[in-house]
């Protein structure tokens, strides 16, 4: 993704956006459990066993890919699609920082006031 | 994965008491640690200067957004691209910006106040820069900093 790695003022629909909205939705979330069990999957196999079409198995496809959070290669005549962790991992990363942070004001604070 | 920070505290203080020390700016600036230019009003912008040892060229800047007395204090917090000196602005407009809201529930033995920080999606991965919100032992010395301060002064 071209767009991640560009030097520029910050757009507020970035892809923390598509991130979240990537993540906020029941079907995405269980094709990423499905992706999450290793290997290269092409859209057949994740639509087996489901009850959603292979429409929208592409459609939610294209949201992880366009989140940054699925990978798509070419394998002969048929796309395999893979996890890719790495922005999920630091944007989980970064809360937790913010999140110990807010420990250690709240801390501050409490010793303030009950002093 | 949560969009959101939600922490909670149980202060053994009065709710009046703990409404003082999150909107009187110099009480906030105190435990925050930021040395604010005036005091807080909805609707408006707050700056002052950041107190952490090594930081004190940043200016923090707030939006307060609401101000229900001893209920709700929020406001939107303006992020910091760099960190450090060389490449630091003091210019913040269009900077990513999130909202933090305190409120406060009256308990049996005080205050429980809930803080939620949202909007992280506002946040583009550039701009999550590490330095501040990781300086860690500069916390930990801080801490007992103004706790020894605090228990000086009342």
């Amino acid at each position: 993704m071209s767009r991640r790695s560009a030097k520029r003022a910050p757009e507020p629909n970035a892809p923390q956006a598509l991130l979240f909205a990537a993540l906020g939705n029941r079907t995405r979330l269980a094709l990423i459990a499905k992706l999450g069990a290793g290997r290269p999957s092409s859209i057949a196999q994740l639509t087996a066993g489901t009850r959603l079409t292979r429409q929208a198995v592409t459609k939610h496809l294209r949201a992880l890919q366009r989140a940054g959070i699925v990978r798509s290669a070419r394998a002969g005549r048929e796309r395999r699609f893979v996890l890719e962790l790495q922005p999920i991992e630091e944007m989980q990363a970064y809360l937790e920082r913010v999140s110990r942070q807010w420990d250690r004001a709240l801390l501050r604070l409490k010793a303030f006031v009950e002093d | 994965m949560q969009n959101k920070i939600e922490k909670q505290i149980e202060l053994q203080a009065p709710v009046a008491r703990v409404w003082r020390a999150l909107t009187d700016y110099r009480e906030f600036g105190a435990w925050f640690r930021v040395a604010l230019e005036g005091p807080f009003v909805a609707g408006k912008v707050t700056r002052g200067q950041v107190l952490y040892r090594g930081f004190e060229h940043l200016v923090w800047e707030a939006s307060i957004v609401k101000m229900e007395p001893e209920r709700l204090f929020s406001f939107t917090w303006a992020q910091i691209r760099y960190h450090d000196k060389e490449r630091y602005s003091p210019d913040y407009a269009g900077a990513p910006r999130t909202l933090v809201e305190f409120r406060l529930e009256e308990t049996a033995t005080g205050t429980l106040l809930t803080v939620t920080e949202s909007g992280f999606e506002n946040v583009p991965a550039e701009w999550r820069e590490q330095a501040m919100r990781e300086n860690d032992g500069g916390w930990t010395a801080q801490v007992k900093n103004i706790e020894s301060y605090v228990a000086q002064k009342r």
